[in-house]
């Protein structure tokens, strides 16, 4: 008994050891996938154009406050900026006037961090795309890399960051949802995980087959975006680029860095070979 | 010779402080001229370094890459091509007959990525995190500007070591010089392939650019053509340099180079024909495997058809009609038409093309040419000191 029982331990424990030399990478990303990423769901056709979510995020991210009354922000399209990470636009469509919030949309394997020498741009496991000012080198490939135009950079100061939305990482360390999401008074606006906010987004359009336009922006865009869009319009119609593809963009440059390493070793085991066929007797 | 060996530091590091001074008038025409566009561009820089890039360029959210990435690093990269070429052709290919080129053009390659790839110094907006991403764990592998920012360094290093003999030649340091000449033939070897690298990755920074690059500019095969390009790139701009040289620096050039002279222009000349009907095959192959037709008969399309016929294919004809006719007039003009050719399509893809599909434009501003101006000059002005003074235009000793 004693026997048997230290066999099947030293078996049993051998087993695990081997598994976890041999198969670490199938382990961690068992690991990864039980994490998923967060994202939020904007349902255009509940927007009413109010502006709370612009007001919430530049209280949190200590921004200057918008005043919807005032500054008649609807009246012109407007880009996110270094002073205003995400902004409400108003295009007029064949069913009216439509409004639509602009922000980062954390994609699922983002151009930007992709792109970034340093990992300053981060996706990090939970599912918001953050900035490291102490890793940033400032050479701004992120802003050419984004298909969607959202890192910007504050070109007048002498200690300038990339600044965009962070899916409001702190607060989500806390525990709350983003402030945009939390300000919203028309729940135009779902926080959650993508695989269930893609559930709520195909039950809308499965349930009011009228009010929405069969296509769920940013479930293939780019190759997935944490952030979703449901319109009751064709997404032309609301500023949306439709033509970004649905490969991932780090998928642009892979089989570039793969050939690197290779060309690297290769090359110069070509060129030494060269070198020998065609030197001269005596090695000159 | 044991004395001379014990006097050798004292002498040596006199002979240092002596070779530090100017030789020649101070007052030339060139030398004012240069003086001036480089104060003016270090005041820019400061004014840069102390309000921000938005201060002194033109550079948006929508730009965020314009004339220091397009022109200094992208185009300058290519410009300075030269020394890979011609350090493969002499150490590796062992060809015997580019031997005299072989200096002033690693010396010219090796200045020009300490000057225009250190111009990229004033573009970041946070210069002291340079250092990220070669030291401590910021390193991203996946990222295409890394592996250029690790091959750029590497780059220079490999061009000093290959530059070093003459500098140990010129101190008269002969030990080190052999020593130093030993590691010649591995140093070229892996300078070549981290240049096939890094040309190719400048293209590849573009890549990700697919959504905003003219479809006629942009192509998976981006890396290839950048490659092949700074190929004849290269080439030209050491033709262009060794026509100027040649005047300007008569008397420090070795007699046996003039007897050769003409002989490597046109085997030079030829090199670049035939590299560039390779490219414009490749060029043309990616246009109807693009199929881009329709974009022909746009404004674009037309633009695209002035770097690729006017730039590219009328001076590699030039090229091919010179070496046959042994006309050094055509060989030069081609050369210059070369050069315009890539600064077109460097340009082209970085900045003209780039955002075809947006209202924005962007323009350089006078500051940022200047700034420019000043990296070039400042370059001529190193070029000249280290001509002047090291053996570059005659004989290596052997």
């Amino acid at each position: 008994m004693n026997r048997r029982k230290f066999l099947t331990l030293a078996a049993s424990a051998t087993a695990v050891a081997t598994a976890k030399a041999v198969g670490a990478v199938s382990f961690k990303r068992q690991e990864k996938e039980k994490e998923e990423f967060v994202g939020v769901l904007i349902d255009t056709t509940r927007c009413i154009g109010c502006r709370q979510c612009e007001i919430a995020c530049a209280e949190v991210n200590q921004l200057p406050v918008p005043k919807p009354g005032e500054d008649e922000g609807l009246t012109r399209t407007r880009d996110t900026s270094p002073e205003q990470f995400t902004v409400v636009n108003a295009f007029n469509t064949e069913k009216g006037k439509v409004f639509v919030k602009k922000q980062c949309l954390h994609c699922w394997q983002p151009a930007c961090a992709a792109a970034c020498p340093s990992n300053a741009m981060e996706k990090t496991p939970q599912g918001p795309v953050i900035w490291h000012p102490d890793r940033c080198l400032g050479c701004r490939y992120c802003m050419l890399a984004c298909p969607f135009n959202i890192p910007k950079f504050e070109y007048f100061s002498p200690n300038p960051r990339i600044r965009k939305c962070t899916m409001c990482f702190s607060r989500l360390e806390e525990g709350k949802i983003p402030a945009c999401v939390a300000a919203c008074p028309m729940d135009a606006l779902q926080f959650g995980k993508k695989r269930e906010l893609m559930e709520i987004a195909r039950s809308r359009i499965y349930n009011n087959p009228d009010r929405y336009v069969r296509h769920i922006y940013g479930e293939y865009e780019a190759g997935g975006t944490g952030w979703l869009y449901l319109a009751g319009v064709p997404f032309e119609q609301l500023g949306f680029r439709t033509d970004l593809g649905t490969e991932t963009f780090p998928d642009y440059t892979r089989e570039f860095l793969y050939a690197v390493p290779l060309v690297d070793i290769l090359l110069p085991s070509v060129l030494y070979g060269i070198w020998e066929l065609t030197k001269q007797k005596g090695g000159k | 010779m044991a004395v001379a060996q014990s006097q050798a530091p004292v002498s040596r590091w006199q002979f240092i402080l002596q070779e530090l001074k100017p030789k020649g008038p101070l007052l030339t025409p060139f030398n004012v001229l240069a003086a001036f566009i480089i104060v003016g561009g270090l005041i820019i820089t400061a004014i840069r370094f102390i309000y921000g890039l938005g201060a002194v360029t033109n550079l948006s959210q929508e730009y965020p890459w314009g004339l220091w990435i397009g022109f200094d690093v992208i185009t300058g990269v290519a410009f300075a091509g030269g020394a890979y070429i011609i350090t493969l052709c002499v150490y590796v290919l062992n060809v015997e007959k580019l031997q005299p080129i072989v200096r002033p053009a690693v010396l010219n390659g090796f200045l020009s990525y300490v000057f225009y790839a250190g111009a990229l110094v004033f573009d970041l907006g946070r210069p002291w995190h340079i250092v990220n991403p070669i030291i401590g764990n910021k390193f991203g592998y996946n990222s295409v500007m890394f592996l250029v920012a690790w091959h750029f360094l590497l780059y220079m290093l490999a061009e000093l070591l290959e530059f070093s003999p003459v500098i140990a030649e010129w101190l008269n340091a002969k030990k080190a010089k052999r020593i130093l000449e030993r590691l010649t033939l591995g140093t070229v070897i892996v300078g070549v392939t981290l240049s096939t690298l890094h040309q190719a990755g400048l293209g590849a920074l573009f890549l990700f650019s697919k959504t905003k690059l003219h479809p006629l500019w942009y192509s998976e095969f981006i890396p290839v053509l950048f490659v092949v390009s700074s190929v004849f790139a290269g080439i030209s701009m050491i033709l262009l340099e060794g026509t100027i040289s040649h005047k300007v620096f008569r008397d420090r050039i070795d007699p046996r180079y003039h007897a050769t002279f003409e002989e490597i222009v046109f085997s030079l000349a030829k090199g670049a024909a035939v590299t560039m009907y390779v490219y414009l095959f490749l060029k043309f192959l990616v246009f109807v495997h693009g199929q881009h037709w329709e974009h022909l008969a746009t404004k674009w399309g037309a633009w695209f058809l002035v770097e690729v016929i006017i730039f590219t294919l009328i001076p590699c004809a030039l090229f091919t009609h010179g070496y046959r006719q042994e006309r050094l007039d055509l060989v030069r003009i081609a050369a210059v038409m070369t050069l315009l050719g890539i600064l077109l399509n460097r340009l082209n893809v970085s900045i003209i093309a780039f955002n075809w599909n947006l209202p924005v434009t962007y323009y350089p501003t006078v500051w940022e040419v200047w700034v420019s101006l000043m990296v070039v000059f400042a370059e001529i002005l190193v070029f000249r000191w280290v001509v002047n003074r090291m053996p570059v235009f005659s004989a290596s000793g052997h």
